[in-house]
C-alpha cells in the first residue's frame, strides 16, 4: 500500500514531472495565462495520461518493441482526439483559447515518457495511478503557475477581481510566456532549496 | 582618517568568524573597503602590478556618467518648468526642479538594489561588490522622469535579483542588469514607459493645452496629438538640439554631447572598449544608409545623422553595450557585437514601430549573443593557428 501511494504522492513534489524533469514546460508557458484554461488543461492531461498508460500496459506483451512508438503515439493521439473533441463540445470558449494546446497533448513529453518508461513494464493498475500522480504534478504547477500570472498580471483569480485596479497596475509581463517562464524558474529555485533538498544532495 | 580606522580596527573582531556579527560581515568589509583599500592582498606571486581593481573600475564609470546626471538634473527641470508655466524660470530654478524630480528615482534605485545585493552577500557569504554603483545609478538614467518611484523599485529589484544575483552576483550576469530591469518595466507596465511620459508635472500629459505659456518650449511647438518620434521625423527638433539634448526623453539619455564627454573618460582611462563604440556607429550608419535607400516609411527615410542622436543610443553604446561583463571579450568579438547592435537598432526602428526605443532591446539581445560570438572567434583562431603550424 505504501508502495502503491509512493507511486501517486512521489510525482507531485519530489519528483515532479515540471519542476524536477523540466518536462512539457512548453504547454505550462502558454496556456496559464488564467487559472481556468490550466485547471481545463490539467483536467485534459491528467485524463490522457491515466487512459494512455491503462492501455499501453493493457497491451505491453503485445505490442512489438520495434514499432512500440508508434503505437504509443496511435493510443495518445485517439485519447487526445477524444479529449479536444469533448472539450469543444462542453466548454467550448476555453477550448477556443486553448486553440492547438490541447491537440499538441499529444507530443507531450509527460504522456509519451510515462507510456515508455512506465506502462511498458508494469501492470495497468500501477500504470493508472502513476499517470495520475503525473497528472497532478503536472496539474499542481500549472494552476499555481497560473494562479500567480492571472493575479500579478490582471489582478484577477478564476475571473474575480482580488487585486482593484485602483491601486494595482496589473503586470502585463505576467500575461506574456517570458512571465510563466520567470515564474516556473522562481518554483524550481524555491523547491531545489528548500523543500527536495536532500534530493539534490543526492544528485 | 584615523579615527575612523581605530574605529574599524576595533569592531573587526566582532565580524570575523565566530564573532557576534558574523552574518553581517560583507556589510562590513564594504564599509571597510570603500573607506579604505581592500584588506586582501593577492597570496603568492603577484604577475599583475597594476592599481586598478573592481572599485576604482566602477568609480571611473561612475564619473563619467556624471556630465550625463548633472545635464539631466538642468534637462528634467526645464522641461518641467517649461510645460508647467513655472512663472520664475532660470538655471538655479531649473536644477531645483531637476534634482525634485530625478534624485528620489536614484535613491530608490540604490535604496532597493543595496538592500537586495546586502541580503544576498550575507546569505552567500561574499563580498558585496561595487557593480551595483553602477547598475543602480544607470537603470534611474534611463527611466521616464514620470515613472512611479514603486515602479523604480520593482524595476531594479527584478534587474539585481534576477539579472545579476541568481546567476552569482556582479561579474556573472548574462545580461546587463540596469537594462533588464529596463526592458521588465517596459514589458510590464507599458503604459508608464512609452507615449507621454517624458516630461513630469502634471502639463506633462497634455503638452498641447499651454502652448501659449511656453514660447521657447519645444513640445508646444507640437500639433496636437503628435508624438516625440513624429517630431523628429518632421523636423521639429533640429539636429543641434539633439545634439545638446535640450528636449523631453528619459531622464540623462537625451544629450549626446555629454555622453561624449562620458565616452572621453572612459576611453582615456581604458576602462570602456573602443572597438564597441565605434563598430556600433558604424553599424549605425552602414544600416541607416541601407534603410534609406530601400526603405519608403518616413523612419527609414529620417537622415542617418538623426539616428544617431535620437534616443538612447550614445548613452546605450557609451554605457551599457560596452559593459565588460555582459559584452563580447574578444577584440574581433568586440567588432561583431557592436557593429550588429547598430545594425540591430535600425532595424526595430525602422521596421517595428510597436517598439520605439530599438537601443535597449538590440543590446539585451545581443548580451545573449556575446557568448556565442566569442566562441567562433576562438574556434576561428584555433582553426588558423592548427593549419599554419
Amino acid at each position: 500500500m505504501a508502495k502503491l501511494r509512493k507511486i501517486v504522492y512521489d510525482p507531485l513534489m519530489d519528483n515532479n514531472p515540471i519542476t524536477w524533469q523540466i518536462l512539457g514546460v512548453c504547454s505550462a508557458l502558454a496556456v496559464t495565462t488564467q487559472v481556468s484554461t490550466a485547471l481545463v488543461m490539467s483536467l485534459a492531461l491528467t485524463i490522457v495520461t491515466c487512459g494512455s498508460n491503462v492501455a499501453i500496459s493493457l497491451m505491453r506483451k503485445v505490442i512489438p518493441n520495434k514499432i512500440r512508438m508508434i503505437v504509443e503515439l496511435c493510443v495518445i493521439a485517439t485519447l487526445v482526439i477524444l479529449a479536444d473533441q469533448i472539450l469543444q463540445a462542453f466548454v467550448y470558449d476555453i477550448s477556443k483559447k486553448l486553440s492547438v494546446f490541447v491537440g499538441l497533448i499529444i507530443t507531450n513529453c509527460i504522456v509519451m515518457g510515462r507510456a515508455e518508461a512506465y506502462a511498458l513494464q508494469n501492470p495497468p493498475f500501477k500504470s493508472f495511478l502513476d499517470g495520475l500522480g503525473n497528472g497532478l504534478g503536472y496539474s499542481i504547477v500549472l494552476i499555481l503557475v497560473g494562479g500567480f500570472r492571472e493575479l500579478l498580471g490582471s489582478g484577477k483569480l478564476l475571473g474575480y477581481t482580488v487585486l482593484s485596479d485602483q491601486w494595482y497596475t496589473g503586470n502585463t509581463l505576467m500575461l506574456l510566456p517570458p512571465g510563466a517562464f520567470v515564474i516556473i524558474g522562481l518554483m524550481i529555485w524555491f523547491q531545489r532549496t528548500y523543500i527536495s533538498k536532500q534530493l539534490r544532495e543526492e544528485d | 582618517m584615523k579615527f575612523i580606522l581605530t574605529m574599524h580596527d576595533k569592531v573587526r573582531p566582532l565580524f570575523h568568524k565566530g564573532g557576534k556579527l558574523e552574518r553581517l560581515a560583507p556589510l562590513f568589509e564594504a564599509a571597510d573597503d570603500f573607506a579604505f583599500t581592500s584588506p586582501t592582498t593577492a597570496q603568492g606571486g603577484a604577475h599583475v602590478r597594476d592599481a586598478v581593481d573592481i572599485k576604482r573600475v566602477m568609480v571611473t564609470v561612475i564619473y563619467a556618467l556624471l556630465p550625463c546626471f548633472f545635464f539631466s538634473l538642468w534637462n528634467t527641470g526645464h522641461q518641467y518648468n517649461l510645460v508647467n508655466a513655472v512663472a520664475k524660470v532660470g538655471f538655479v530654478a531649473d536644477v531645483m526642479r531637476g534634482a525634485m524630480i530625478v534624485m528620489p528615482i536614484v535613491i530608490v534605485s540604490y535604496a532597493v538594489g543595496g538592500f537586495w545585493e546586502v541580503l544576498f552577500s550575507c546569505v552567500r557569504k561574499h563580498e558585496i561588490n561595487e557593480g551595483l554603483l553602477v547598475s543602480g545609478f544607470l537603470f534611474p538614467l534611463i527611466l521616464p522622469p514620470t515613472i512611479p518611484l514603486w515602479m523604480v523599485a520593482v524595476g531594479i529589484t527584478f534587474g539585481i535579483v534576477i539579472g545579476k544575483e541568481i546567476f552569482g552576483g556582479t561579474g556573472m550576469n548574462v545580461v546587463n542588469p540596469a537594462l533588464l530591469s529596463r526592458a521588465f518595466l517596459f514589458f510590464a507596465y507599458a503604459k508608464s514607459m512609452t507615449g507621454n511620459v517624458w516630461i513630469a508635472g502634471p502639463g506633462g500629459a497634455t503638452v498641447d493645452a499651454i502652448t501659449a505659456a511656453t514660447p521657447l518650449g519645444l513640445v508646444s511647438a507640437l500639433p496636437e496629438g503628435m508624438t516625440l518620434t513624429d517630431a523628429i521625423l518632421q523636423g521639429h527638433i533640429s539636429f543641434g538640439r539633439m545634439f545638446l539634448g535640450n528636449m523631453p526623453g528619459s531622464i540623462a539619455e537625451t544629450s549626446t554631447l555629454a555622453c561624449l564627454i562620458g565616452a572621453a573618460i572612459l576611453l582615456i582611462t581604458g576602462v570602456a572598449s573602443w572597438r564597441i563604440m565605434l563598430a556600433s556607429v558604424l553599424g549605425l550608419v552602414s544600416a541607416g544608409l541601407l534603410a534609406n535607400w530601400f526603405g519608403d516609411s518616413p523612419m527609414a527615410k529620417l537622415p542617418v545623422q538623426y539616428h544617431l542622436v535620437a534616443g538612447g543610443f550614445a548613452f546605450g553604446m557609451v554605457f551599457m553595450a560596452t559593459d565588460p561583463v555582459s559584452a563580447a571579450a574578444t577584440p574581433l568579438g568586440k567588432w561583431i557585437y557592436g557593429f550588429l547592435i547598430g545594425v540591430l537598432v535600425i532595424i526595430v526602428r525602422v521596421l517595428n514601430s510597436g517598439f520605439p526605443e530599438g537601443v535597449m532591446l538590440s543590446i539585451l539581445f545581443m548580451n545573449l549573443m556575446a557568448p556565442l560570438i566569442d566562441s567562433f572567434v576562438v574556434d576561428a583562431h584555433i582553426k588558423r593557428r592548427a593549419k599554419r603550424a
